[in-house]
């Protein structure tokens, strides 16, 4: 008999049981990270940074939020993740890992010749990868599918989307914004990574996205805006988006940090991709072990 | 006014883009006495609505919950309109954002339904290139699109809105069916065969109303196996679409020159089917092909590509637009400027068989 993960209300905020839970995302937002680091040094570079501003959101999503089951990755009913930002996908595989879809080892090969796992998901290849990604912009377009299927079939899945703050330069994401909005497709949940950082340079010196929450608000949106590494409001925001009788969709604008973690690439354009050598490797991974620290910036 | 659905259309295609129920109605009394004159000379066959998929969706979703149709504000002149009034909870107009639904048919087949996406042929396959490339053929959505007015067919619109790089854009895409529908039965076939396809396809579509080349559903039909529709032995017309019918006439105006002539529908470019081009090299030896398409990668190149790696001698010629962008005009102006109607395609096959007499001499 398959078992469905993530059945159990969120316990609300104060409780024991918050406490509990927040522990074991802490434990398992480090192995995020940790696996980063790990499988960054077998490919021999990694997307570190974008990766670590969603740690917290990985955690939060797989151990407390999605329905799904890992002996049937195929399950019809399960809760739907597309991974917009694919370039995240090394921190998504050890939590599939971790959860039973695949044998750990089997990442030990990653991004080796012929290996499953590459720098971006290929649902072909991962089991609980629900669509491919890698190529911005195409994500939430996939989500809103996903989420107008379930209304043709009845299903009464929820169909959630990370998407990063750098796409939202393409036109496509705004496409589907505004799709998802007309057809009031409630149960769409869009969340943005919002690291501040795309590649050149901050969003908004590269492309302005501000004001995002009065741009998804226009398109129709219920918005709410969140510190993206603060469990308690990330695992409130979740309780909610299952609860919530809204007919619009859900946007969920995470404020994160790119590089959280790891105080040497907190909100530093060049470490997007890197890879860490020698001492700075176990440095790195000791950083992570001792969990997440102030903000040098604003320390 | 905006770019796509402009409300004034060319005359020759206003019974589609009107979006009546009856495509028919819309013609012009001179349209219809001009075209049964046509068809009393011999030159031109009964021409007939060919945008069926609406309906034909219809019917099979009556029985097959799967189907879902989505269009991108085209629902009238694709005619997806027919599928809606009948299935309105599994039709989606997107708008125009025509990459956005590909995408979100991509979502949609991964949950287990069977999308067909409609729009112009020129948005599908040039607009949405990626979005086919990376969601629909690397993860094998069975998504199929019907891409509606290519070619040349929109005639003066202009290039914006033509489809003469499709097939050499689609075709160079590992995992994706390209395949042509000349007439509404042999699209009624495509569609049949689509439904039982675990992969994307492109369905290359004319322009609304073709003249007929099956009087009924072709038999057998399978994606990758060319049917043979004369049989001849001085040349070959190698063709597919909006070709077949002009290539058939050209072949019964060449017979009554004493020129035999075998014309093959090769309705699937992507995996053209080289058993059927071998046949013609090793039979004839003169093989020219014909479609509504640059002459750059599209059939021809598909053929040339099988030709050569034959490696036997032959005498061959690919027809279609020269690699130009096409000059202004209505459609039939085009065709005859272009040598796409059957008089140009003949007089390109007395051309090329009279260079290989010349060569053989």
């Amino acid at each position: 008999m398959a078992v469905t993960h993530n059945t159990e209300p969120i316990p609300a905020r104060g409780t024991r049981e918050r406490g509990d839970l927040r522990r074991l995302l802490e434990e398992k937002a480090k192995l995020v990270r940790r696996e980063t680091v790990r499988l960054s040094r077998i490919a021999g570079a990694g997307h570190y940074t974008g990766t670590f501003s969603c740690a917290e959101l990985f955690a939060a999503l797989y151990y407390a939020q999605l329905r799904f089951r890992p002996d049937d990755p195929g399950w019809a009913d399960r809760d739907r993740f597309v991974l917009s930002k694919g370039h995240a996908a090394i921190g998504l595989y050890p939590v599939l890992a971790d959860l039973g879809f695949f044998e750990t080892g089997l990442l030990d090969d990653y991004t080796r010749l012929h290996s499953s796992f590459g720098d971006h998901p290929d649902m072909r290849k991962v089991p609980g990868a629900d669509f491919s990604s890698g190529s911005l912009g195409h994500g939430l377009s996939v989500s809103l599918g996903m989420a107008l299927a379930a209304r043709v079939t009845a299903s009464s899945y929820l169909t959630y989307c990370m998407l990063g703050d750098g796409e939202l330069a393409e036109g496509q994401v705004w496409s589907a914004a505004m799709a998802a909005g007309h057809y009031k497709a409630a149960n769409l949940v869009a969340i943005v990574d919002r690291n501040q950082l795309s590649i050149d340079g901050t969003t908004e010196t590269v492309m302005g996205v501000e004001p995002l929450h009065d741009k998804f608000a226009a398109f129709r949106w219920d918005v709410r805006r969140i510190d993206g590494h603060d469990y308690d409001q990330i695992l409130d925001t979740f309780a909610y988006a299952r609860d919530r009788s809204d007919e619009r969709p859900l946007c969920v604008i995470a404020d994160t940090i790119k590089g959280r973690g790891v105080q040497r690439m907190e909100l530093d354009k060049d470490w997007h991709v890197g890879n860490l050598m020698g001492a700075d490797y176990d440095d790195v991974m000791s950083e992570i072990d001792a969990g997440l620290q102030p903000v040098r910036s604003l320390a | 006014m905006t770019g796509k659905t402009e409300s004034a259309s060319p005359q020759e295609i206003s019974g589609v883009f009107r979006g009546s129920a009856d495509g028919a109605t819309a013609l012009s009394e001179t349209a219809l006495k001009e075209k049964a004159k046509k068809t009393e000379q011999g030159i031109a066959a009964r021409s007939i609505p060919t945008f069926i998929a609406g309906e034909e969706l219809a019917d099979l979703a009556d029985t097959d919950g799967r189907i879902v149709v989505l269009t991108a504000d085209l629902a009238s002149a694709g005619r997806t309109i027919d599928f809606a009034t009948r299935h309105p909870d599994r039709f989606f107009n997107i708008g125009v954002a025509e990459q956005n639904m590909v995408s979100v048919a991509a979502g949609m087949a991964s949950t287990g339904l069977r999308p067909f996406v409609s729009t112009f042929a020129a948005y599908l396959a040039l607009l949405c290139c990626e979005q086919v490339r990376t969601d629909l053929a690397y993860t094998q959505m069975p998504v199929v699109m019907l891409a509606h007015h290519s070619g040349m067919t929109l005639g003066y619109y202009g290039t914006s809105h033509h489809a003469l790089e499709d097939l050499s854009a689609m075709r160079g895409i590992a995992g994706l069916t390209v395949v042509s529908a000349c007439d509404a039965n042999e699209l009624r076939a495509i569609l049949r065969a689509c439904i039982g396809h675990d992969g994307p396809v492109y369905v290359r579509m004319g322009r609304g109303r073709d003249p007929e080349v099956y009087a009924d559903v072709p038999e057998n039909f399978a994606f990758g196996k060319a049917i043979r529709l004369t049989e001849g032995s001085d040349i070959a017309l190698i063709t597919t679409g909006s070709q077949v019918r002009p290539c058939l006439q050209a072949a019964e105006d060449l017979a009554g020159h004493g020129i035999s002539v075998r014309v093959v529908d090769m309705h699937t470019v992507s995996q053209a089917d080289a058993a059927e081009i071998k046949a013609a090299v090793d039979d004839i030896g003169t093989i020219l092909t014909v479609e509504e398409h640059n002459v750059t990668g599209g059939l021809g190149g598909a053929v040339a590509e099988v030709i050569a790696e034959y490696g036997k001698a032959v005498s061959f010629r690919r027809h279609g637009v020269p690699d130009v962008h096409v000059t202004l005009g209505p459609p039939a102006a085009l065709y005859a400027h272009y040598e796409l109607d059957a008089a140009g395609v003949a007089n390109r096959a007395r051309t090329l068989l009279q260079h290989t007499r010349g060569n053989s001499s």
